[in-house]
């Protein structure tokens, strides 16, 4: 509960800026780099192989002969939407992105870093952090949009191969009864998670105090929280946007 | 001139530094001298405010330091240098932008003259063609004399280092010693220096402070402290043989 109130002075702190426009900017950009370019290849790959599961597990319960086929990918998009894309692709990005933020930053506080920072007079935290949360709220929607697409893709490569759906039933359920309103809830999840993984990431990170030891504890306390915390929000948002 | 007024700082129930007292003249490499862990770093971060202490104010140049607003502490800081103990060099810039780190932050000067301040700081601490090195690349005393030119970049009215030369040879410490008090001198620099290294306190010690658990048992200069009559202090200086020689005579 301590951590909690110090979560929230820690994030208040965020906004008391000393540097120019131009340094944050520098900086937000190197950090998406780092987050977004070298995540690219980790998301799709790990979409692709669920879209591909989903659509294969799907059509085993859904065997009977009077459900039409297309509901299998149907069923395939909902799912990839609503939740492995927002959802499980955010406890991807706490364990690939959260958790190097945190020893990035534990690292910078063992070794006296923040110190230096703070000795020439820069603000630390917004200097460091608030550009990992920028980032991090500009690219994890991005990659979020990669993902449902490398997820239908893969359920597409399915369908090419197996004989309980054709691609053109396949493409047919794809767009069968689309609610546009699945995306702007699967956008909004996204950029939830985003600033949760990061922002608690980086306060982890922060408070480091130790040594190396207390770095990697800080990395997967990192990862805990942040999980714990997403599935929470997660299941807010479902009850305030989909529960009419 | 930096003073200090009743400064004290606990971590949990034990008690790191306690009422200490004293005056850092400008001009003048000041020492802080002491054992291992009779928290002279501890007084170092109260001093610069990494470590708020628990009672007591910093004074720079009359300017109350510890009760300022944060536009003072910010004006301040600016006008700081400071060598870590461990260097604390950002480990994702190269030497040569770790050295231009405080420049770009005041960001009045052009490129090519920031460059050229970069290569003589870098020059002076006898790193001539380590500029596109990683942090990751350097020997420990490498990493503090890039700190060094780190704390002297911007001509600081305030320098501190915490043991500028633990961990170097015989040679590049004196070279390292003479160079903070050349600094001292040539920019008349308020400069605050930590060390356990006898050589450096007779090189260099013209403003001794002595710090044994925590209280300030001593102040006084190179001349005086062999016969300063305080028994804990005697034991720190004539540990080494040499001074113990010396005192023989
Ligand atoms: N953040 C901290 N939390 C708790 N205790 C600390 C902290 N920093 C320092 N200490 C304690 O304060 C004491 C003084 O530490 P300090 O680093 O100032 O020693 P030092 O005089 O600089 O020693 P050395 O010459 O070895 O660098 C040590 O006993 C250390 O355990
Ligand atoms: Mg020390």
């Amino acid at each position: 509960m301590k951590d909690f109130g110090k979560y929230f002075i820690f994030l208040g702190n965020l906004f008391v800026n000393r540097e120019s426009f131009r340094t944050y900017y520098r900086l937000t950009i190197e950090e998406c780099v780092l987050i977004g370019i070298n995540s690219i290849m980790l998301f799709a790959l790990v979409s692709t192989f669920m879209g591909a599961v989903t659509t294969v597990q799907t059509a085993f319960n859904l065997i009977a002969p009077y459900i039409p086929r297309y509901v299998i990918s149907q069923v395939v998009r909902e799912m990839a939407v609503l939740e492995l894309a927002p959802t499980i692709m955010a406890i991807i990005y706490a364990g690939k992105v959260g958790s190097s933020m945190a020893g990035n930053l534990g690292t910078m506080r063992i070794t006296e870093q923040i110190d230096a920072l703070e000795v020439m007079g820069i603000n630390s935290t917004s200097y460091l952090v608030l550009p990992k949360i920028i980032a991090s709220l500009l690219m994890y929607p991005l990659l979020v949009i990669l993902s449902i697409v490398c997820a239908l893709a893969g359920g597409y490569i399915v369908a090419f191969f197996a004989s309980y759906i054709t691609p053109t039933d396949y493409i047919y359920g794809l767009r069968y009864a689309f609610n546009p309103f699945t995306i702007t809830f699967a956008l909004t999840k996204s950029l939830v998670f985003a600033f949760i993984v990061s922002s608690i990431s980086s306060f982890r990170g922060y408070y480091t105090e130790g040594g190396a030891l207390e770095v990697g504890q800080s990395s997967t306390q990192a990862v805990t929280t942040s999980v714990i915390v997403i599935l929470i929000a997660d299941y807010l948002l479902a009850q305030l946007m989909l529960a009419a | 001139m930096i003073e200090l007024k009743n400064i004290s700082k606990s971590f949990g129930d034990r008690k790191i530094l306690n009422n200490i007292n004293g005056v850092f003249q400008k001009g003048k490499p000041n020492l802080i001298i002491g054992a291992s862990g009779t928290g002279k770093s501890v007084l170092l971060k109260c001093i610069v405010e990494i470590a708020t202490p628990d009672e007591g104010s910093v004074f720079y140049d009359h300017r109350n330091f510890t009760e300022g607003d944060k536009d003072l502490k910010v004006e301040i800081r600016r006008e700081i240098g400071m060598l870590f103990q461990g260097g604390a060099l950002f480990d994702s810039k190269n030497v040569e932008e770790n050295v231009k780190f405080p420049l770009d932050l005041l960001a009045k000067m052009p490129r090519d003259e920031k460059y050229d301040r970069v290569n003589l700081c870098l020059n002076r601490v006898g790193l001539q063609n380590a500029n596109k090195k990683m942090p990751s690349e350097l020997s420990g005393g490498m990493k503090k004399r890039v700190g060094i030119a780190r704390a002297i970049v911007n001509s600081p009215k305030y320098l501190f280092c915490d043991e500028p030369n633990s961990g170097l040879d015989p040679q590049t410490s004196i070279l390292i010693d003479e160079l903070i008090r050349d600094i001292t001198y040539d920019y008349d620099t308020t400069t605050v220096v930590v060390t356990h290294d006898m050589n450096s306190v007779m090189g260099i010690g013209e403003n001794i402070m002595f710090l044994y658990k925590g209280l300030k048992l001593w102040e006084g200069n190179k001349d005086e402290i062999v016969n300063s009559g305080v028994k804990e202090l005697d034991d720190f200086v004539f540990a080494n043989k040499v001074m113990m020689a010396m005192r023989n005579k």
